[in-house]
């Protein structure tokens, strides 16, 4: 059997390691970006001379053939579905078995005036990357529209090049529909404190071209120009799947796929950014466009196409990133609006840039989320805590086990306590300090403490 | 805070300098007063061959010029007392005490060039001090201390960018590294004057190179992460110059150490007040070292200001090497006791069973015993205790000078170690050969020490550890290990040749509560810790699959958990799972964690 997985990214990788170690199947991997696998998260730091791009290559060029797994670079732009026959823009057309969709996403652009000049450009793609590299010599600013993940992470690619940044963000504060209020001041502080001129509650209205076609300047909602040699829009992504509309597969904002991952054709599989569930799990999205999912997505279509079928099942949701130099993850639901049945216990550091959250249920006290900044903590903990609905009381005197920070750093646990017994009246110790060993314990235990 | 570091570079830059030029700036009188030969035999047929040769009484501009007259004046003193030796030594004597035996060469020449100078430097050895170590160490600091201002955090900016950081690729770090073993093993032959452990050495090198290539099938596994594409000599010419400079440090140090007597010169002082004797090039080297890591030590704590793993442990590195690897020794000394390296371990310290070095510990009294038992004690009972609850970390980056070393002024090189399978293969051969190397050495040693007699098998116990000292203790530990820190990284040394490392290691990996533990499946498959493993570990590799990291290799230097900007990475200790550390997987999560599967 011949599988085909258009698009080398985490998810489309995944699955073929993963049909590899169950079975013998030809697999063939394309894609136009690159001749192998890298990691697109790690595209900051190419840039900013942390690595270099072979360093974001999670695995060496000789273990595709190694493994049997053969690469083919080139753009898909049509697919035969009834013909099961992948089209080139150039090269012989491939043949397939079984496909598997994991073509990404791409950023999001909202017809703003200008936006389709030089010098205007997302970042998602290794080319995106090499054409923010080539406009960045004598550039005297850049300006940046949409503060999300991306956005904040541009910005401190040019800071690193000492390039002066301006950050155009819609909300009142930055990433404010995820973050809790907290969260997203702490987080602009942290990045006006790196000297950054964000621009809260201001939206781009156009970007002005030079006369040769390049951007000179932007004019905000509020008729303030602002010149600039480049304009970043990382205003969100959408799943890239331009070359597939109008055809029988059946679409929505992504590729829509039941619970294993299938498309409504037979023999069509979609993974990744750029699907779309049909039944999301409660509490979840129907398009989760993170590196996490794409890779449980890719391990799940493997089992499923190699006879051992597995309905998708992403667990409890998570997710990190990192804010310049503060840290942030997240373990379960955290909404930026607190809703009317759930308490929130957080607990700040004096130097504003480390936080822990913990939200539990009015009713029965049970932990629904954690939410770090600048701290570490534990996956497997969290995740435990929150799936046996471990009343909050239990969870902070035990909070040592949660604590993943480096040896002989300091430890806030005590602090998160004192907190909850300011806020609930209580008289709470904290009772196990960070230690792997009692981790483990907790952890190989069947039921919560 | 721009200029304070300006400035800060340019006097170290100008520190650097006078350094360097100060080698040639003393001239040299060789006169019959000056002549540091104490042998009669040997000091009267020199005398003669020099007053032969019109050599007396004259100035040589450079130690080149002294020193190669100098050489060839022994040599005629040489011949003629070999000539006059045919007709019969004198009543009573040895035979080395008569003639004029090649080992002598280096040890006249040094002592007599010592005394024969005359210049600034001999006559201001103060002012050369503090124009270059103690300008230097000010210049440092003044480039370093402003960093305590930037906001804490992880900061590699444009460190692929630097000149002098980004290393080379893969070409030409081979072509460095094959010219300086080729050279090293031509040198062999002269130094040792014995052509089979060079070819020994030579054969083994390419037995270890066709294992891996082909044994190990790595031929066609080209490392692509060794070094980036297009990084050659142009681009990387800072590091080229550095590295290079190193090189001939070490060769200057080791081997030809006539030829930095005004190093030793403006040591005299502080070595006087120390031990009360004057600088040897050793002293000097100790000095150097201990300087750069206690400069180094503060950049690096200044680098990880907000990392509190880090700040001890460079702290405890500065701590070893300061005083117990530097002044307690050199106290020790001026108390009539041995000079003793507490923190020193066998086979790292490979003449710690040499007999003069056994015999100079047990006469030396109460202490001395007390030297030899601890050494044996770090051996056997700390080794694996240590490493058992903490990890080999506790030696190689907490403890060790040559980490201390690598840990401050190799750290801004850590990122140039080759990932590959195929260096990890390379690794295991090497390190454990050499390990093999040292025991096999140290037993020879031994049976010479309890049985008097110097041959064992083929061969000699003398050669073997005189070729050990050369081979390994100078040419990998020194010239390549920190020669080739701006060229391959900055523990070279540690992780291919280190003895003690290896034997540290295998405690690690197959009893030890440490590892790395990887934390579920937080992994974005970054890369930052891989690149950042100055042992060339790949960390990403497990830390994507939700595996914890048990390595041999291993150092404990914590960078790769400081450095992931996903917190997925934390150095611990448990006990309850020794035996198991390798086994869970964690990413892997499909319908509540039910399929766990293994790659
Ligand atoms: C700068 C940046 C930082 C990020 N950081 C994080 C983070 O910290 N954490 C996190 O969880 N997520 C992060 N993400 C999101 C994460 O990278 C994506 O969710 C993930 O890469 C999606 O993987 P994928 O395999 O679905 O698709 P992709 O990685 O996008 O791979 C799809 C591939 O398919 C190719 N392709 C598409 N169409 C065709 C075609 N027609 N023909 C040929 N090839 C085609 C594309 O060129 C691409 O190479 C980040 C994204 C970016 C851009
Ligand atoms: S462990 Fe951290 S640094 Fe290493 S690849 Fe994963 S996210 Fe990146
Ligand atoms: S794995 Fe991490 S702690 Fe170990 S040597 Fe490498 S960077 Fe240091």
């Amino acid at each position: 059997m011949h599988i085909a997985i258009l698009g080398n990214g985490i998810s489309g990788i995944t699955a073929a390691r993963f049909i590899r170690k169950m079975s013998d199947h030809q697999i063939t991997v394309i894609s136009a970006e690159t001749d192998y696998f890298f990691s697109r998260t790690a595209l900051m730091y190419i840039y900013m001379g942390h690595m270099r791009f072979t360093d974001t290559q999670p695995y060496e060029p000789w273990f595709w053939e190694k493994n049997r797994i053969a690469l083919r670079r080139g753009w898909v732009e049509r697919v035969d579905f009834s013909g099961k026959q992948l089209q080139f823009t150039e090269g012989e057309p491939l043949a397939y078995d079984k496909l598997i969709i994991a073509t990404g996403s791409a950023p999001n652009k909202f017809g703003w005036p200008g936006q389709d000049l030089a010098g205007v450009r997302g970042l998602y793609s290794y080319q995106d990357l090499e054409y923010m590299e080539a406009h960045s010599d004598g550039l005297k600013r850049a300006v940046i529209v949409g503060g999300g993940l991306i956005g904040i992470e541009m910005a401190e690619m040019f800071h690193s090049r000492h390039i002066p940044v301006t950050f155009l963000v819609r909300e009142q504060s930055y990433w404010d529909a995820v973050l809790p209020k907290e969260e997203s001041e702490m987080v602009s502080r942290h990045i006006r404190e790196h000297g950054f001129d964000l621009r809260l509650s201001t939206e781009l209205s156009e970007i002005v071209d030079d006369g040769n076609g390049r951007a000179c300047a932007v004019i905000t909602n509020e008729g303030e120009r602002i010149e600039c040699g480049y304009v970043g829009l990382t205003a969100g992504v959408h799943p890239n799947i331009q070359f597939l509309k109008d055809g029988e597969l059946e679409i929505g904002r992504g590729i829509l796929v039941d619970e294993h991952l299938q498309t409504n054709l037979p023999d069509v599989y979609a993974i990744g950014d750029c699907v779309q569930l049909r039944e999301p799990k409660p509490g979840r999205r129907p398009i989760e466009a993170v590196w996490y999912t794409g890779r449980m997505m890719g391990e799940t279509v493997a089992h499923t196409l190699c006879g051992q079928p597995q309905a998708y099942d992403p667990g409890i949701w998570f997710n990190s990133a990192k804010f310049l130099d503060i840290e942030y993850q997240v373990y379960g639901d955290i909404p930026a609006a607190l809703p009317d049945d759930t308490e929130s216990l957080y607990w700040e550091h004096p130097d504003g840039r480390k936080s822990i959250r913990i939200n539990y249920r009015k009713a029965d006290g049970a932990v629904s989320g954690f939410n770090l900044m600048g701290v570490r903590y534990r996956h497997e903990v969290c995740d435990k805590w929150i799936a046996e609905a471990t009343p909050i009381e239990t969870v902070i005197q035990q909070l040592g086990l949660a604590n993943f920070d480096p040896e002989f750093y300091r430890e806030h646990e005590a602090a998160v306590v004192a907190a909850y017994n300011q806020q609930s009246g209580r008289n709470l110790q904290l009772k196990q300090k960070r230690s792997l060993s009692a981790a483990l314990r907790f952890l190989r235990s069947k039921t919560a403490l | 805070m721009k200029y304070l570091q300006t400035i800060g570079l340019v006097l170290f830059v100008l520190a650097l300098g006078i350094f360097t030029l100060m080698l040639g700036l003393d001239q040299y009188r060789l006169s019959s007063d000056t002549l540091a030969i104490d042998n009669d035999y040997h000091r009267e047929a020199f005398l003669e061959a020099a007053r032969a040769a019109d050599a007396l009484d004259k100035t040589y501009g450079s130690s080149f010029a002294f020193s190669g007259q100098f050489k060839s004046l022994l040599q005629d003193a040489q011949a003629s007392l070999n000539e006059r030796a045919e007709a019969g030594i004198p009543e009573g004597l040895g035979e080395w005490d008569y003639k004029l035996g090649d080992w002598k060469f280096t040890e006249y020449t040094l002592a007599t060039i010592r005394q024969s100078a005359e210049g600034p430097v001999t006559s201001q050895p103060l002012l050369f001090l503090l124009l270059t170590i103690g300008l230097g160490s000010i210049g440092g600091l003044l480039y370093i201390l402003p960093v305590f201002l930037k906001i804490p955090g992880i900061k590699n900016d444009r460190i692929f960018h630097s000149s002098l950081q980004r290393g080379l690729d893969l070409n030409w770090r081979t072509f460095f590294l094959g010219a300086t073993i080729l050279g090293i093993l031509i040198y062999g032959f002269f130094y040792i004057n014995n052509f089979f452990w060079p070819s020994v050495t030579a054969a083994i090198m390419g037995l270890i190179i066709w294992l891996v290539f082909s044994y190990e099938n790595s031929r066609e596994r080209t490392p692509a992460r060794s070094a980036g594409p297009g990084y050659g000599l142009n681009t990387a010419w800072l590091g080229v110059i550095a590295g290079t400079y190193l090189i001939l440090f070490y060769v200057l140090l080791y081997w030809a150490p006539e030829h930095i007597t005004p190093w030793m010169r403006m040591s005299d002082p502080l070595s006087r007040a120390l031990n009360g004797g004057e600088a040897s090039q050793w002293f000097v080297y100790g000095l150097l070292y201990t300087v750069i890591v206690l400069v180094m030590g503060v950049k690096m704590i200044a680098k990880y200001r907000h990392n509190r793993y880090q700040i001890i442990r460079t702290i405890s590195v500065m701590f070893f090497q300061t005083a117990i690897a530097f002044l307690l020794p050199e106290i020790l000394v001026r108390l009539n006791q041995p000079y003793f390296d507490f923190k020193n371990i066998w086979p790292l310290n490979y003449t710690f069973f040499f007999d003069w070095n056994i015999n100079n510990l047990i006469n030396s009294g109460a202490l001395g015993i007390f030297m030899f038992v601890w050494g044996v004690l770090l051996i056997i009972v700390a080794v694996p205790v240590f490493t058992y609850f903490y990890g080999k970390r506790w030696y190689c980056s907490w403890v060790c000078g040559c980490g201390g070393l690598a840990e401050t002024m190799g750290d801004p090189y850590r990122h140039l170690s080759d990932k590959s399978l195929r260096a990890w293969k390379f690794e295991r051969w090497i390190i454990h050969g050499v390990l093999v190397f040292a025991v096999v050495m140290t037993i020879a040693v031994l049976y010479t020490y309890f049985t008097g007699s110097q041959q064992i098998l083929f061969m000699s116990s003398d050669t073997v550890r005189g070729w050990y000292g050369f081979m390994i203790g100078s040419a990998f530990a020194g010239v390549v290990g920190t020669g080739f820190y701006p060229l391959m990284g900055n523990r070279m040394w540690c992780r291919f040749g280190c003895p003690l490392a290896a034997y540290l290691g295998l405690v690690q990996r197959f009893k030890s509560r440490f590892r790395i533990t990887t934390n579920g499946g937080q992994c974005i498959s970054c890369g930052n810790c891989s690149t950042y493993c100055e042992m060339g570990i790949d960390v990403r590799h497990y830390a994507q699959r939700g595996q914890d990291v048990v390595r041999a290799s291993c150092v404990g230097c914590g960078v790769c958990a400081a450095v992931c900007p996903r917190g997925v990475l934390r150095l611990e200790n448990s006990d309850l799972d020794v035996d198991t550390r390798t086994e869970a997987l964690r990413t892997i999560r499909i319908s509540g964690g039910e399929v766990r599967i293994e790659m």
